[in-house]
């Protein structure tokens, strides 16, 4: 069996750009959401003094994170500030001294065992640096330590424009090593996949080269087919296991892990100093000179963009992530978040959206689905506002990947009918539960 | 501060429209076409442009009477046009031609919902109630009269109904190049695989239905003991398996709802041509798997890969 997929233009100007640490700016916007879960709990107040690593907000929950200041500096108020979604969420601003002093508690994590290896993780603020923004410890916890079978690394970076895990492998290769590593003998897994693009031969040939003298490692090179990073069809084309309908990749052993996380978590456990910094792709067609930079997390789009050399014409539409599955931001004002792994800035004529035409019912959005669902069938369900054909249907098995509207030649807005036809379907299944309980 | 867009992902997309596909099935029939004109004469070509033009039209002015959103620009009546046109004689009274193209347009098409709505291919139904309505001139056939032999005009027997009769077949290369009385644009089969095969390179059709339709006929052909090649390359095998049996709309999107539909095409038409009292069923055959078509659909809708049930 072959998952559908589609070749998409790939974009990677920026693969042989090793990245530039960008000169902290004025102030920073910290939002208390930048992962899946409750916001975190802000612990400073307006005029408290702070220094990279100190921190900001602690993890509200079991799902949350915590969140330390990216830059040296005063506090200047706790604001409300609108995120890609279009909700409000408190933001954490600091005015930077521009001295970037690292605070003094910053020291290696006492880890040992288990227990005291997830407890760093937690520690350490991190999530999915791939752009889901799940918090990492998460995938660890289990009662059971048996149910990890194997670890599938994620560097497949099927994204056009992005390049940010291309360069965590060409320039911090050891550290994900020493990931692997920590993964062994703190969690005991033996085997290890690390799923890339050919379209990186550089990347791949490093992943190679430490993968001979590790045991357990296998690099699998998987062809440039989008969405060959998203997590199920990564887990299918490394493993051929199927991560069941409303379940975790857990549910069949697998730990799916992104690459540039790993190479995080190792150099956590070695400096103490938490996620407070991103390398990020800069690149779009609005962008004056594409590469990678190492910004601080809350820095403004604008600042970034500015300082990573300017933009050729305003920009019309800008995204956090790629062209495929990428937010659109509602303002330069955003900042950088965890999970920011590309900013992409498109020009007028980029950012264009296709003109929608009647379905021709050819078939391709069916046919180029990576989870085999009906997109047209999908659509037709939905404007009928059929709840039971939806759940038929599996709708709430789409992962947004966005190949149907990609490949769909009368560009029908199959993704956003997708996400509609889930909360349809939502809605439905929470009222037949409140029904029956 | 400029606005910035805010759309849903993705935030590229294909280059392919709609407009591009009719395009490319208007380029891979342009070869019929001309072929049309060198075997039949430039009658054919009055054919042609009157149903393209009537097809147009007919769209046109039913959106603008409906106040619909106007399609006319996504080409696919003038694809319409064409292949009714092809599945004329070149002797057609340009009224009836003009009668049939507003059947296709607006009865067939426009009356369920229009492109991508309707239920059965425009171009063979309205061939089909041309066949019931002027049962006369939609059966006369004359030797091909253009530039390749210019002699005039004669009635002659289709291969397919001399076949039937036990008349005279032309040459296996006379039935290859076209030239042989029969419609306007199903005689030259040279053309039509060349049109096949751009469709295929341009991945606008894809292998599955024409094989199985081609195949199926073939095979059947062969088992019955009749003229295998002689079975293939005339009446209107080759353009319906290739242009009209590949029909978006009308025929199923799955690969293995493709091969069944194309199996059912052969199988009918075989059916109808050895055994019915008409020489050709070609039209018949997709007709009625087009009806078919949302079962084949159904019964072949892929899985979703849910992996079985979360314990």
């Amino acid at each position: 069996m072959k998952l559908h997929g589609i070749h998409v233009p790939h974009k990677k100007n920026t693969a042989d750009c090793a990245p530039v640490r960008l000169a902290p700016p004025k102030t920073v916007s910290i939002p208390m959401s930048m992962h899946i879960g409750r916001p975190a709990k802000p612990v400073v107040k307006r005029g408290d003094e702070v220094k990279v690593g100190t921190l900001i907000a602690e993890a509200d929950g079991y799902i949350s994170a915590p969140i330390h200041a990216s830059v040296s500096g005063k506090v200047q108020k706790i604001d409300e500030m609108t995120v890609s979604n279009g909700s409000k969420v408190p933001c954490v601003i600091i005015e930077s001294d521009g001295l970037q002093t690292p605070d003094a508690n910053v020291t290696p994590p006492d880890v040992h065992d288990y227990d005291s290896f997830v407890e760093a993780v937690k520690n350490s603020g991190s999530v999915g640096l791939g752009g889901a923004g799940f918090p990492t410890f998460v995938k660890f916890v289990t009662k059971d330590m048996s149910v990890f079978q194997e670890v599938v690394i994620n560097a497949a970076e099927c994204e056009p424009y992005i390049t940010s895990d291309t360069r965590t492998m060409l320039d911090r290769a050891d550290a994900v090593f020493r990931g692997i590593d920590l993964l062994k003998t703190y969690l005991g897994i033996k085997k290890f996949i690390i799923g890339i693009e050919n379209n990186k031969p550089a990347a791949i040939a490093e992943m190679r080269r430490l993968a001979a003298k590790t045991d357990g490692v296998e690099v699998r090179v998987l062809p440039a087919m989008y969405p060959q990073g998203g997590e199920k069809v990564l887990i299918f084309n490394c493993t051929g296991k199927i991560v069941p309908k409303g379940g975790l990749p857990l549910d069949v052993g697998v730990i799916v892990i992104n690459v540039t996380t790993l190479a995080f978590i190792a150099e956590y456990l070695e400096t103490g100093m938490p996620l407070v910094e991103k390398c990020l792709t800069v690149d779009g067609s609005a962008v004056k000179a594409p590469k990678n930079v190492i910004a601080p997390i809350g820095m403004s789009i604008a600042d970034v963009l500015e300082a990573a050399g300017g933009v050729k014409t305003a920009p019309a539409k800008v995204l956090y992530g790629g062209p495929m599955m990428g937010l659109t931001v509602p303002s330069l004002d955003c900042p950088i978040l965890k999970n920011t792994n590309a900013i992409v800035a498109m020009d007028a004529r980029e950012a264009k959206p296709p003109k929608t035409t009647p379905c021709i019912s050819c078939g391709a959005c069916v046919n180029h689905c990576p989870l085999r669902l009906d997109p047209r069938s999908i659509a037709i369900a939905y404007k009928k506002n059929s709840a039971e054909e939806l759940e038929t249907l599996c709708v709430d098995l789409c992962m947004e990947c966005g190949c149907c509207a990609y490949i769909c030649p009368a560009h029908r807005p199959l993704v956003q009918t997708n996400k509609l036809a889930k909360f349809v379907l939502r809605q439905y299944q929470s009222n037949k539960k409140e029904g029956k309980g | 501060m400029n606005k910035l867009i805010s759309t849903v992902s993705p935030h590229f997309h294909t280059t392919r429209t709609t407009q591009k596909i009719m395009l490319d099935v208007i380029i891979a029939l342009c070869p019929t076409a001309i072929a049309s004109v060198v075997i039949f004469g430039w009658r054919a070509m009055l054919v042609i442009a009157v149903c393209v033009g009537v097809c147009v039209l007919s769209e046109f002015l039913f959106e603008k009477l409906c106040k619909r959103e106007n399609t006319v620009s996504d080409l696919s009546s003038v694809v319409t046009g064409m292949l009714l046109a092809f599945n004329l004689p070149v002797t057609i009274p340009l009224w009836q031609a003009a009668i049939g193209s507003v059947a296709a347009i607006i009865v067939v098409k426009q009356l369920f919902g229009g492109i991508g709505q309707n239920f059965a291919n425009p171009a063979i139904t309205a061939r089909i109630i041309m066949l019931v309505a002027f049962s006369g001139e939609m059966t006369h056939w004359i030797a091909p009269a253009g530039f390749l032999t210019p002699v005039d005009a004669a009635t002659s027997a289709t291969p397919l109904a001399a076949m039937t009769n036990g008349t005279e077949l032309p040459s296996y290369l006379d039935l290859f190049l076209g030239n042989y009385g029969g419609c306007i644009g199903e005689t030259c089969s040279l053309t039509l695989l060349l049109g096949g095969v751009y469709l295929l390179i341009r991945r606008v059709i894809s292998w599955h239905t024409p094989v199985a339709f081609i195949g199926t006929v073939a095979l059947l052909s062969l088992i019955c003991g009749k003229d295998v090649l002689a079975q293939l390359l005339s009446g209107g095998l080759l353009i319906a398996a290739i242009f009209m049996a590949t029909d978006y709309a009308t025929t199923p999107n799955t690969k293995w709802g493709k091969i069944i539909f194309g199996v059912g095409c052969g199988l009918i038409t075989i059916l109808i041509r050895f055994w019915g009292n008409y020489p050709e069923g070609v039209s018949y055959s997709i007709l009625i798997m087009n009806i078919l078509t949302p079962y084949i659909s159904k019964l072949t809708r892929s899985k979703p890969l849910t992996g079985g049930v979360k314990p």
